[in-house]
């Protein structure tokens, strides 16, 4: 019956506000800051000092919260400033036309740390979209970032050509790495979270035996080091070298997976299938959709796209390839996982995930710099935005938004199946 | 138990789910609530039942005033629920699912089974529902289980009994049974309130009858009204209960199904040895109990389902081992068992569910790219020619009612060029308008000269839309009959005697 969930006529504010998902993300970033100014309060030593203070009469309550504000305010200040820009550097340059350096590397920053990130993530938003976990991304990137290293440095041509054919082989790599989960679902069934999360270790090892071979380590080196790749099969910095800033034509190249990847989901005829098959692969099936042929497809695209994320953080970034090379918290394909649910699986979506996850990323190392807060707050920020943002109803109930009504909760999740 | 109803509101923000409702329950009376699938019954019943809370009015009990906050609170007084989904844990007994929640015990804790056991047989014997209280429910057929949840409320001095639409899984034998159970409890003393959107079962059990329409009670009836009176207040307009159909006129065989042997899930034959013709211009029926074999047969037409052995072939072209791709391409339209399931994606517009399986054919794709013109307009001419409601072509399939979307893979079927139409179940669930409408498009589909092989387990439905009717059970054709044929006969031919051939 569809009695119980007809839904209400409301108007059109309340409808917006309960409804679009950026007010919710929005209000969830604020959550996010609120608790992490919780977390500076409760941890920083001053702080405590001043609430301390109360009870030694060495100071009242104000005195206590303004230490507080005081504190948390100039954590967040620096994060800014180090992620986006600080206006008073950023106003001396407009006078006078100096130190844009200064002014423009937070952004710059930002930007080179998001453009990765944007990539990997469209892979596994668009595997998401399909149904699929392709939790294996970063073992995709990484291989990405073997083949791309090695076609940079051991192939000599000229920047027209050698850049085509080093993105082509981190693609490759990526495809590699991508079909092997591919192939063994399809045919055989296998899980794709276990083959592609155990695949990323495999991965790694491919890493570390590339590393120490003749042909890739950076001759007269015994570390995982490898080659450094030719100026030509870099991507260049796109206000040159001289500029020091390390933002990178791999930008463009981010671009214009978005934009790919919004023509794939919204007009291409595969992507409608991918799609169809993601929200539900029983109509799939019955509409003569062919699931083996759509789980191997997928898993090339989007293998792919984490592969040529592994190639752009190559070529664009390190340009030589180590033995940390997208390791732990450097790990953008595991990273791409948390923005492609933050983003909600969409492009643009992504492209604003990323952005946020790179600038607390950044500024967070700014504000370590600068007032000894660790790092670690930008990753609480970062996993309580994702917290709130996985629950709207909580944040609709915090901010007294209409509440989605109960019956509409969906408690039943798609859990590990496809 | 008296039951009263005082303007009784229930609003889901601005809409309006129950306005006003008041009647009244008497003691050992069977009250039919009649009303289409939208009008607001379920809603009732689970205000009625505690599971949501009135906005306006009163409930009384024996002229007492009553609030309930949950379903425990309404168990209590004496209501008693059976759900349309039964609510009964598979694989326990019958006697352990009757009294859980309510649990004899002996010494630590342990259940007391033997006094369980008598309990339900004391129960079952004073309204002659019985049933083996040490059977498993999951082997149970659904008549039976249906019982048991009978049994549960009854075991918990249930006093009025609410059924939400309990015929809808039943055979007819089955039905019948119910009726008398039903009568019985009323001669009993209790009070039955009964929701249905079924004509012919309200006019033989019910003592009165409450119509609601749009979540307004538009009238009482009496058993003895005709079946078109109480459908048209039912439904708010005159409605044609009969099926027009222009003279049986077949043409060539369209599909031959030979000796086909199909394994469900468990590696079952459930489908064994089926043969079959369906020919041009003429609508087969497939009758028979659920899980006889149909869903199985159906799957294997359309490509969904291996099969062991035997063939099918469309147009003299062999289609047995064909993928549902190649099924779809050959001119196969099918109406899927579980539409939600298996025919839309509820969270995609409407315009997309309506090239679902045709989203390469042109005019909706050139080169791999979406033609998003061409599908907007095909939907807004399918909405138009099949009466689809809905706000905007660009809805979510999911906001419509069930009616709605069935109307939704109605139409994306019928629009393609067919040769057969291959429907399971496709009025299951639907309101009177929508049934209605429904059939036409299969008649007109069948008039136009193509075949359709239609499975229902609803009898007047295969009585009214077949030419030819084929009863399945345990996966064999049990016999295939005229649309003459009497209900009895056909109901006799679904338990697998084949006797009945024999009076035909």
């Amino acid at each position: 019956m569809t009695d119980v969930t007809a839904q209400p006529k409301r108007s059109l504010w309340s409808r917006w506000t309960s409804s679009s998902p950026v007010v919710v993300a929005a209000l969830a970033m604020l959550l996010g800051l609120f608790i992490g100014a919780i977390v500076i309060m409760t941890t920083t030593p001053v702080v405590l000092d001043a609430w301390r203070g109360l009870f030694h009469g060495w100071g009242g309550p104000g005195h206590a919260l303004k230490v507080s504000f005081d504190n948390v305010g100039a954590a967040y200040r620096d994060m800014f400033t180090g992620s986006i820009f600080d206006p008073p550097a950023f106003w001396h340059s407009v006078t006078t036309g100096h130190d844009w350096t200064n002014a423009l590397t937070p952004i710059s920053e930002t930007l080179t740390y998001a453009t990765p990130l944007i990539i990997a993530s469209i892979g596994v938003g668009l595997a998401f979209q399909t149904g699929i976990f392709n939790i294996g991304a970063n073992g995709q990137a990484i291989l990405g970032g073997i083949l791309g290293a090695s076609a940079g440095s051991l192939l000599h041509m000229p920047t027209i050509i050698h850049i085509p054919v080093t993105l082509a082989a981190g693609i490759l790599g990526g495809v590699i790495a991508g079909s092997v989960p591919g192939l063994l679902k399809a045919f055989t069934g296998a899980h794709e979270v276990i083959v592609t999360l155990m695949f990323n270790y495999v991965v790694v090892g491919m890493l570390y035996l590339s590393l120490f071979s003749t042909a890739l380590q950076l001759p007269g080196q015994s570390n995982d080091i490898s080659r450094t790749m030719d100026p030509s099969a870099q991507l260049a910095p796109l206000f040159g070298v001289s500029s020091g800033l390390r933002v990178n034509y791999g930008l463009f190249v981010a671009a214009a997976v978005v934009v790919f990847a919004w023509w794939f989901l919204e007009r291409s005829s595969l992507g409608f299938e991918f799609r169809i098959t993601g929200a539900n692969p029983n109509a799939a099936r019955a509409s003569g959709i062919n699931a083996r042929a759509v789980v191997i497809l997928l898993f090339l695209i989007s293998g792919g796209l984490a592969g040529l994320a592994g190639v752009v953080q190559a070529a664009g970034t390190t340009h030589f390839i180590d033995g940390g090379f997208l390791i732990g918290n450097a790990g953008i394909g595991f990273t791409a996982i948390t923005v492609a649910l933050l983003g909600r699986n969409r492009p643009m979506g992504i492209v604003w995930a990323s952005l946020l996850f790179a600038a607390l990323g950044v500024g967070g190392r700014a504000m370590q710099a600068s007032t000894g807060i660790p790092l670690d707050l930008a990753t609480i920020i970062q996993s309580a935005v994702v917290l709130f943002v996985a629950t709207p109803v909580l944040v609709k109930e915090i901010f007294r938004l209409k509440a989605a009504p109960t019956a509409q909760i969906q408690l039943a999740t798609k859990g590990w199946s496809s | 138990m008296r039951l009263e109803l005082r303007g009784v509101t229930k609003r889901f923000g601005g809409f309006t789910a129950n306005d006003q409702i008041s009647l009244t329950v008497e003691p050992g009376q069977i009250h039919c609530l009649l009303g289409e699938n939208g009008a607001g019954k379920s809603t009732l019943m689970n205000v009625l039942f505690g599971l949501l809370h009135p906005d306006d009015g009163e409930i009384l009990i024996d002229g007492e005033p009553v609030k309930f906050s949950n379903s425990g609170e309404a168990v209590r007084r004496g209501i008693g629920m059976v759900h349309q989904h039964f609510m009964l844990v598979p694989v326990f007994t019958v006697a352990e699912n009757v009294v859980l929640g309510f649990e004899p015990t002996k010494s630590f804790d342990r259940l007391d089974h033997q006094r369980a056991n008598e309990e339900i047989l004391q129960t079952s014997r004073a309204f002659n529902l019985e049933v083996d209280p040490n059977a498993v429910v999951e082997t149970l057929p659904i008549g039976l289980q249906q019982r048991v949840e009978i049994l549960k409320a009854l075991n918990h001095d249930a006093e009025l009994l609410i059924l939400d639409e309990p015929t809808a899984v039943l055979t007819p034998q089955e039905i019948d049974a119910l009726m008398e159970i039903m009568r019985s409890l009323a001669k009993a003393g209790k009070s039955i309130l009964f929701i249905t959107h079924k004509l012919k079962e309200v006019k033989a059990v019910s003592d009165v009858i409450t119509i609601i329409r749009q979540g307004r009670v538009v009238g009482t009836a009496d058993p003895s009204a005709t079946e078109s009176e109480l459908a048209s207040m039912m439904v708010g307009r005159d409605v044609n209960l009969t099926v027009d159909k222009s003279p049986y006129a077949p043409g060539n065989d369209v599909m031959e199904i030979r000796d086909l042997v199909v394994r469900d899930n468990r590696g079952v034959a459930a489908v064994n040895g089926v043969s079959l013709t369906v020919k041009a211009g003429e609508i087969l029926m497939l009758a028979g109990i659920q899980g006889n074999g149909q869903t199985e047969l159906v799957e294997a037409i359309v490509g969904m389902r291996p099969v062991e052995s035997g063939s099918i072939t469309l147009n003299g072209r062999d289609i047995t081992h064909a993928s549902p791709r190649q099924a779809l391409d050959a001119g196969i339209g099918h109406i899927p068992e579980d539409r939600q399931r298996d025919g839309l994606v509820l969270s995609m517009s409407v315009a997309d569910n309506l090239v679902l399986n045709t989203p390469r054919n042109a005019p909706f794709a050139r080169r791999g790219s979406r033609n998003l013109g061409a599908v907007r307009e095909n939907a807004e001419r399918l909405v138009k020619d099949f009466d689809i409601r809905t706000t905007s072509v660009f809805e979510s399939a999911g906001s419509l009612s069930g009616g709605n979307q069935q109307k939704v893979i109605v139409a994306r079927e019928l629009s393609r060029p067919l040769s057969i139409l291959i429907a399971s179940q496709p009025t299951r669930g639907l309101d009177v308008g929508s049934i209605e409408y429904v059939h036409a498009q299969m008649v007109r589909n069948r008039n136009e000269g193509n075949g359709a092989l239609i499975v229902s387990s609803e009898l007047d439905e295969v009585l009214a839309l077949g030419d030819r009717i084929a009863v399945m059970h345990a996966g064999k054709i049990s016999g295939i009959v005229e649309p003459t044929t009497s209900r009895e006969a056909i109901g006799l031919l679904m338990t697998g005697s084949t006797e009945a051939m024999a009076h035909d």
